[in-house]
């Protein structure tokens, strides 16, 4: 849509190397005006190191870059973003502490006569800037105080408001709500309108569809395609990115669940919750998962899915409910009782929860299981070994050795290093909060893979995904939640995706509630 | 609280949010004035309980003593909120009585500006070595605390020659009145106006919130990150060196044992006004607050009698302690929400 033909912002034959890896090789790219090109491959392929490359975060080794027309060098990030390129990243990548409108307008404040900073103007600035994106915020609170999706429209805000002339977001959408999408996407067709150039990564396949005319795609740092969005298969496409045959991919579908998931596994719960309740929060939440079973937990966000894992694993206080794991109630309601119980929650937020960046693979691993492993409190580094190669092998770690520090791998791998750190523990409940989020194609599969294999194993998995595909094609049963409350179970052939909207989209009061249990004579039993 | 039905809580419903928003402010609240609200109550319960401190002698012999670590305190403040410390206030604080009163032989033109460069030009070499090198703020300025007392040492023959501040004018500076209080305390005052117009008004001021708040976001920002930091202890040194020369003035002589352990009672006046250690937030009002607050409760234990002077320091450890502990839950509250 009227883009024109010179290239705004372009990389020639762009290489660059790291200790031990050549990221990028030989790669060329470019991005005319009024263009939204999509960047897409998997982890390791080069994207974010490109893109650091435009943002003058990494110099290129070889090759050239060009913006404006002429050859161009950003030494800093700050002298890429005066010159018109403008980024926002997945994590935002603004300051918490900081009011909404101080983050918003940072280094353009508008002052006064005497050069200061006029702050009435600078709300008034901020309030207006916002509105365009769909945000109605306190502009003077605090920036953690919203919700994950308006500080992605403020970063976003911010990164177009400088003037941009290439915008560039990096899986934007990973923490937005689908109308949230909806305005991002009307915002970026806005700016395509501009003549203002995007450039748009992310691993959602759909959203590339919905707003890109262009794509690139990357594969271990060389450039594997590039051409219109428009007529490029779905398929062809992931084959692309994964380097794999078309049929491979055709034969295992886009997500890597195989089980044969319209088999009801039966027997005892292995974990039950029940009427979990908290004020505002979660009301009468019930969910039980059996061995061998995935359940999946439904719903947009902010339905409870995360804070039903979380009331689980009694890291959020409840008013009332009770959870009982392997028929017995747990009495205290903390993490260490779950724990000690068999229950692992792998959290949502794997930066911030999970891993510990600047301990190895190893330690990683073996954190929470060390005292399992030790013998009167002395641990044998031969054992530790033995588990974490034993945990390397299987869960598929790409690492350059186990004493590599866990920051340097990429997503993907960190999660399977955060999933074997449960795993090691000998969970008979795993609790999965969006365990493929922000992973690649690749590695997203084999996570779905392991999932599988581990309910084969015959633990009983919870399955917190907003990737309605993933959760449709790995759950063998799903609850619905919305606003804090049961509102629907999907078994059997019910399990789909049309199921779960449908489910979602359910207004009526009368949607059964079906896992609420009516047994109340057995809860009292419970609780004796 | 409209705006958060607007925008839909993201992991709780609207309603809790509202509440949770309202708790959210009075924490804010609390952390921003809490200072100000203890000295409050401590001066009123003071002034009933005892004749003596709610005389104007009193006050005023408070509020001159404070200046000094005030004005310190108000560079300490930048730094803190940048997300760094800077231990070297106190060694920089007595160097710049000696350069002061050794100036002073020269007029008070030189006995305020020998000071000033030296002590800034210590700040600067420890702004740039942390900014510059990413050494942690807290081994490079122990580096300075050590060198720069050595330094002093060594000019003043290990102490055994002592400047006398010849030059009158310099010695009005610090020892002139008006209305009752000396310069200092209205050189302070006029610092601390400034330093809060810089905080709150300027974009440098922004830029230490930012760094502080996140030093990889502010940086992605496009926040110049080096300079401010260099900035930043600059001033700080610039502010010790000051208040040194100011108190080297009030004293008539350049002291060389003053300001042993200083920095430590400036960090906590500037952490009991509510600036966060671990930096992001704070305010100069909070600090001005501290510093009075802790003249206050010096001026009450040294006069309540039965208490020797050592009292105050286990009373403002105590609130020290209490005040980071209320600034953790407070954090806390505000994580859960």
């Amino acid at each position: 849509m009227g883009a024109s033909d010179e290239p705004v912002l372009e990389a020639r034959n762009v290489t660059k190397r790291f200790p031990g890896v050549l990221a990028l090789d030989d790669v060329s790219f470019a991005v005319r005006p009024g263009e939204v090109h999509a960047l897409v491959g998997e982890n390791g392929a080069g994207k974010s190191t490109l893109i650091k490359i435009f943002t003058g975060v990494h110099q290129p080794d070889g090759g050239e870059l060009r913006y404006g027309g002429g050859p161009a060098a950003f030494a800093t990030p700050m002298e890429a973003q005066r010159s018109g390129i403008s980024t926002i990243y997945q994590e935002v990548n603004l300051v918490p502490m900081m009011s909404v409108a101080r983050n918003l307008l940072l280094g353009r404040e508008p002052r006064n006569r005497l050069g200061v900073i006029d702050a009435t103007r600078m709300y008034g600035e901020a309030e207006r800037a916002l509105a365009g994106y769909g945000v109605k915020a306190d502009v003077r609170r605090p920036l953690r105080t919203l919700g994950m999706g308006a500080q992605q429209m403020v970063a976003l805000a911010r990164a177009i408001s400088i003037d941009a002339r290439v915008v560039i977001m990096d899986e934007p959408t990973s923490s937005l709500e689908p109308r949230e999408v909806e305005t991002l996407f009307g915002v970026i067709r806005r700016l395509r309108d501009d003549g203002i150039a995007v450039i748009y990564v992310s691993h959602r396949l759909d959203e590339l569809y919905q707003v890109c005319d262009r794509v690139t795609v990357l594969r271990d740092g060389r450039l594997a395609h590039n051409g219109p969005m428009a007529g490029l298969a779905r398929l062809q496409l992931i084959s692309l990115m994964l380097g794999r045959d078309l049929n491979e991919v055709r034969a295992s579908g886009a997500t890597r669940f195989s089980r044969d998931h319209d088999a009801i596994a039966t027997g005892e719960p292995v974990i039950e919750a029940r009427g979990l309740t908290r004020r505002h929060v979660l009301r009468e939440v019930s969910v039980s998962v059996r061995p061998g079973e995935v359940v999946g937990l439904g719903g947009l966000l902010g339905a409870g899915r995360s804070e039903t894992a979380k009331a689980i694993m009694g890291a959020l206080p409840l008013d009332s409910g009770e959870v009982i794991v392997a028929g017995l109630p747990l009495r205290r309601r903390s993490t260490a009782t779950a724990i000690r119980a068999g229950v692992s929650l792998l959290p949502e937020d794997r930066k911030a929860e999970g891993i510990i960046p600047n301990l190895s693979v190893r330690e990683n691993i073996v954190l929470a299981s060390l005292p399992h492993l030790a013998r009167g409190g002395v641990v044998s580094d031969a054992r530790i070994d033995e588990v974490v190669d034993a945990f390397i092998r299987k869960l598929r770690i790409k690492a350059s050795s186990p004493h590599q520090k866990v920051s340097e791998l990429s997503g993907g791998n960190q999660q399977k290093v955060l999933l074997a750190r449960w795993l090691a523990m000998r969970p008979k409940v795993l609790l999965l909060d969006e365990p493929t989020r922000g992973i690649d194609v690749g590695a997203k599969a084999e996570v779905q893979a392991l999932i599988d294999e581990l309910a084969e194993e015959g633990l009983g998995v919870l399955l917190i995904s907003s990737d309605l595909e993933e959760l449709a094609e790995g759950s063998d049963r799903i609850i619905v939640l919305r606003e804090g409350a049961v509102v629907g179970e999907l078994s059997g052939a019910d399990v789909t995706e049309e199921g779960i909207m449908a489910s979602i989209a359910d207004h009526s009061p009368s949607a059964p509630p079906s896992t609420t249990p009516a047994d109340h004579p057995s809860r009292a039993e419970a609780h004796d | 609280m409209t705006d958060s039905k607007v925008f839909p809580a993201h992991k709780v419903p609207a309603v809790r949010a509202a509440g949770a928003a309202r708790r959210e402010h009075v924490g804010r609240l609390l952390q921003q004035h809490g200072a100000l609200i203890v000295l409050v109550a401590v001066v009123i319960v003071g002034s009933f309980a005892f004749d003596f401190f709610a005389t104007a002698g009193n006050a005023a012999s408070v509020v001159v003593s404070s200046s000094f670590l005030a004005v310190i305190a108000l560079g300490m403040t930048f730094v803190i909120i940048s997300g760094g410390i800077d231990l070297s206030v106190g060694s920089l604080f007595a160097l710049g009585g000696v350069l002061a009163a050794y100036g002073s032989q020269a007029g008070v033109v030189v006995a305020l500006l020998l000071p000033l460069t030296v002590c800034g030009t210590v700040g600067l070499v420890q702004g740039l070595i942390i900014a510059r090198t990413g050494m942690a703020p807290f081994i490079v300025t122990l580096a300075g605390l050590l060198g720069v007392r050595g330094l002093m040492l060594a000019i003043s023959d290990e102490g055994a020659t002592t400047y006398l501040v010849k030059d009158t004018a310099f010695a009005r500076l610090g020892q002139g009145e008006l209305f009752g209080l000396t310069y200092p305390v209205y050189i302070a005052a006029v610092l601390a106006l400034l330093c809060m117009l810089l905080l709150q008004r300027t974009g440098f001021g922004q830029n230490v919130f930012a760094i502080g708040g996140s030093e990889h976001a502010a940086s992605l920002m496009g926040v110049p990150v080096v300079r401010t930091k260099v900035l930043v202890y600059l001033m700080s040194g610039l502010l010790a060196g000051l208040a040194g020369a100011l108190n080297a003035a009030r004293l008539s002589s350049g002291v060389t044992i003053l300001g042993i352990g200083l920095e430590l009672d400036v960090i906590a006046a500037v952490v009991i006004g509510g600036t966060l250690l671990t930096g992001g937030a704070g305010s100069v009002t909070g600090t001005v607050s501290g510093v009075l607050l802790l003249g206050v409760i010096q001026s009450l234990i040294n006069q309540v009698g039965d208490l020797t002077s050592s009292f105050q320091q286990v009373v403002s450890g105590g609130f020290l302690a209490l005040v980071v502990i209320a600034q953790r839950l407070l954090s806390k509250a505000q994580r859960i929400t």
